[in-house]
């Protein structure tokens, strides 16, 4: 292949139809078959289950009786009677204030986590970017509160964060920061707080390095040339290395967005049944296996992943994401 | 090698019909409150020497809100892998349809246990459990420190908030900054609604919703229980106290740091134990109430044994449950973890009164308890349980005032309840 010419290549490109139609085909064919275990894996454990819980939520199905449940419209969703007095009143999930509490939650905790792993993930990158002795060490101990199992760190951290026993209220008692020991996960003020402590804990190792591999691929010579100019470091950063790892960035975020859209182990086990952290997915769980309205759950389950989907093609959309790198 | 050939021999005995039961392979899912795992596994190694099966032990969160949904998803699923489970006294009308009726099988021993509790595990004439243990919440108190101040154990809740201030605060004056007056269960979770039935049947607020499914709990004595208890938190309880279960307040309790505990009997052995920091420096008695000389109202507990319809080996898992249910096995389990039996001749047995020396006493306690509204809210209890939970663990961390929680909650209920229970 190494004497095909550039000119070759044109003209292949330009009349692909006669010199290589035979050719493409066998690769798309090819790229069907090696494509088709993975297709039909994703189905069967992604699409399935997807079907499946919208087709439930649209019945009255409950958790001891899948196979009796009958079709009942949005009923789930929104229902309304209007009573004599004329008086309307709703009913359903989109009337539930506990449904929008916890969309108010989920979104609360996804902005403010995701803006603080972004910040502190590109200081991290940028620190393990530069040179000094001992890097990879540093690269790879970095990495552990990202490899510890959700459940583990959030139990260690309940155990750090207990009010009577935790060593945090020790050492901030000890310091002389507080005067009296706080009940990080009990008290309403706290109890967020709390999570997101945890949670940026665990995942801004993860942004760090992603951030550090869109780092590596900013050219050397670019920098070279802004210090021969003499151009601040401070603005080097702003004008050039900011731009040059956007498109990396971006679908680090986009990455945590949608992990910290579903968060659900962390808050099940710090703070379960908290009004004031309760997520969609806590909230779609609840009512799955605790309560008994599975349709419920199931619609609650279908409309977390519609305001995911939505808010990941928005944020494509106007983020001019390009996953293959490099803008749309 | 002698167990073997003891097998064996058994199995003999037996005859070749019981040669296949005799190599059930069981599991039974259980708590792992206290030293119940450890007390189980012994009773279990009895009970493979015994008949030959073998028995593993599934261990459940602690929580018991928790362990009930993982029920309830094994079971929908036609689990086969857990073939006996313990349950609350709360999940048989939950449950029911789930498990095997024990009607028969357990004839010849219904009989020897308190009525009250078979009734409550019976669901539409099927047994659905046995029980193993009863439970009814006690007040624990400290008596060393209520002699050095000379205060006697209290009556009413309004004599415990004092006496606990009291000693706090002169406690926190010698030094002792990390003591507190009272902890208790006040997580948003089934522990929570124990609480708060307690606190509201002892002021005469009725038990949230009535045998005859009457919605009783919006009324102004119930209204008042709750504000009284959130003058607790940050007072005589640490705010913590609204992330405890059962095991953080004994947490805080074992380690000598509370002068008053509301548990269930099982923390009397541990805190006896050799490694815990009050031992023999307290008593239990009955929980308070609001005015002196009303009757004490304790919310009723207590943990049984199904066996799943889906289980391959029901014979074996029935002669597991009955086992673990006899009057032996309570026994033990009494002297070991302190926990009431459900037989009533054991209350009688020496050996547990000379052990558990508040367990003769605790008999009409239990049988005067409160049942949770599980039985006349049927599958919807747990919404029900999870509505009051939320509402009263509102009131206490300061959202909105009993009387508006109390309020909503009645208007969810009643939404909830619709047409029946």
């Amino acid at each position: 292949m190494t004497d095909l010419t550039v000119a070759d290549a044109r003209a292949a490109l330009a009349h692909p139809s006669h010199i290589n139609s035979d050719l493409k085909a066998q690769r798309v064919r090819s790229a069907w078959v090696f494509l088709a275990p993975t297709l039909m894996v994703l189905a069967l454990v992604a699409g399935w289950p997807l079907v499946r819980t919208i087709y439930f939520s649209f019945t009255d199905a409950s958790l001891t009786n899948l196979g009796g449940a009958e079709f009942v419209g949005f009923q789930n969703y929104l229902s309304w009677i209007t009573l004599k007095s004329g008086r309307t009143i709703y009913k359903g999930l989109l009337a539930d204030p506990a449904w929008w509490n916890a969309v108010w939650n989920t979104l609360k905790f996804t902005v403010i986590s995701v803006s603080i792993e972004t910040a502190l993930g590109l200081v991290v990158a940028l620190v393990l970017n530069a040179h000094f002795p001992g890097r990879g060490l540093v690269r790879a101990a970095i990495l552990i509160p990202w490899a510890i199992p959700t459940i583990v760190s959030a139990k260690m951290w309940a155990w750090m964060l207990n009010d009577q026993f935790g060593i945090l209220n020790e050492i901030f008692v000890g310091l002389g920061l507080i005067s009296q020991k706080i009940a990080w996960t009990a008290s309403p003020d706290t109890a967020m707080v709390a999570v997101l402590i945890v949670d940026v804990w665990k995942t801004t190792p993860f942004m760090a390095l992603l951030i550090l591999a869109g780092l590596q691929m900013v050219p050397i010579d670019i920098y070279e040339a802004a210090k021969i100019d003499g151009v601040h470091p401070i603005r080097v950063f702003w004008r050039v290395t900011l731009p040059l790892i956007r498109p990396a960035l971006m679908v680090a975020v986009i990455f945590r967005m949608l992990d910290a859209l579903r968060i659900f182990d962390l808050i099940y086990v710090l703070t379960p049944n908290n009004a004031q952290t309760k997520t969609m997915s806590v909230l779609a769980r609840e009512n799955l296996f605790d309560f008994d309205k599975f349709a419920y759950g199931a619609a609650a389950s279908t409309m977390l992943f519609l305001i995911i989907a939505s808010i990941t093609v928005l944020y494509m959309w106007f983020g001019r994401v390009n996953f293959e790198g490099g803008e749309r | 090698m002698t167990l073997l050939l003891k097998t064996l021999t058994f199995c003999a005995a037996l005859g070749a019909a019981d040669l296949a039961a005799a190599a059930a392979e069981l599991s039974l899912a259980a708590n792992t409150t206290g030293k119940n795992v450890h007390f189980m596994r012994e009773q279990l190694d009895a009970f493979e020497k015994k008949t030959g099966h073998k028995v593993s032990l599934v261990t459940m969160p602690s929580s018991s809100s928790e362990q009930f949904s993982q029920y309830r998803l094994w079971l929908a699923a036609g689990n086969k892998d857990v073939d006996v489970y313990q349950t609350d006294v709360i999940w048989a009308p939950q449950l029911a349809d789930q498990f095997v009726d024990l009607t028969a099988a357990a004839k010849d021993v219904v009989g020897a246990h308190f009525p009250s509790i078979i009734q409550s595990q019976t669901v539409n004439g099927k047994l659905v459990a046995l029980p193993i243990f009863t439970d009814a919440p006690a007040l624990y108190y400290r008596k060393d420190l209520l002699e050095k101040y000379g205060k006697t154990p209290p009556k009413t809740w309004d004599e415990l908030a004092a006496t606990a201030k009291e000693i706090q605060e002169k406690e926190h004056a010698a030094g002792k900054a990390d003591l507190w007056g009272f902890v208790f269960q006040g997580n948003a979770y089934e522990g929570l609604t124990c609480n708060a039935l307690e606190w509201i049947k002892s002021s005469g607020g009725g038990q949230i919703v009535e045998p005859d499914g009457t919605i009783s709990v919006n009324n102004e004595k119930a209204a008042a229980a709750i504000e009284r208890a959130k003058s607790w938190i940050g007072t005589i309880a640490p705010e913590g106290v609204l992330a405890y279960q059962e095991e953080e307040s004994r947490g805080v309790w074992q380690t000598g740091n509370a002068v008053f505990m509301r548990n269930w009997p099982y923390a009397y052995a541990l805190g006896n134990g050799d490694d815990s920091a009050v031992k023999g420096k307290f008593d239990v008695m009955p929980l308070p109430t609001a005015t002196d000389g009303d009757k004490p109202s304790s919310a009723l507990g207590g943990w049984n044994l199904a066996v799943s319809k889906y289980s391959d080996e029901q014979e074996a898992a029935i002669e597991l449950v009955k086992f673990l249910s006899s009057k032996d096995v309570q026994k033990a389990r009494a002297l070991q973890l302190s926990q009431l039996p459900t037989i009533a001749a054991l209350y009688d047995d020496a050996e547990i009164a000379a052990a558990q020396p508040f367990m003769p006493n605790w008999k009409p306690i239990f049988q005067s308890a409160v049942p949770r509204p599980s039985a006349v809210t049927k599958v919807k209890y747990n919404e029900v349980s999870s509505k009051l939970w939320s509402a009263v663990h509102n009131t206490l961390s300061g959202d909105g005032t009993a009387a508006e929680n109390l309020e909503l909650l009645e208007v969810e209920l009643t939404e909830l309840k619709g047409d029946s229970w």
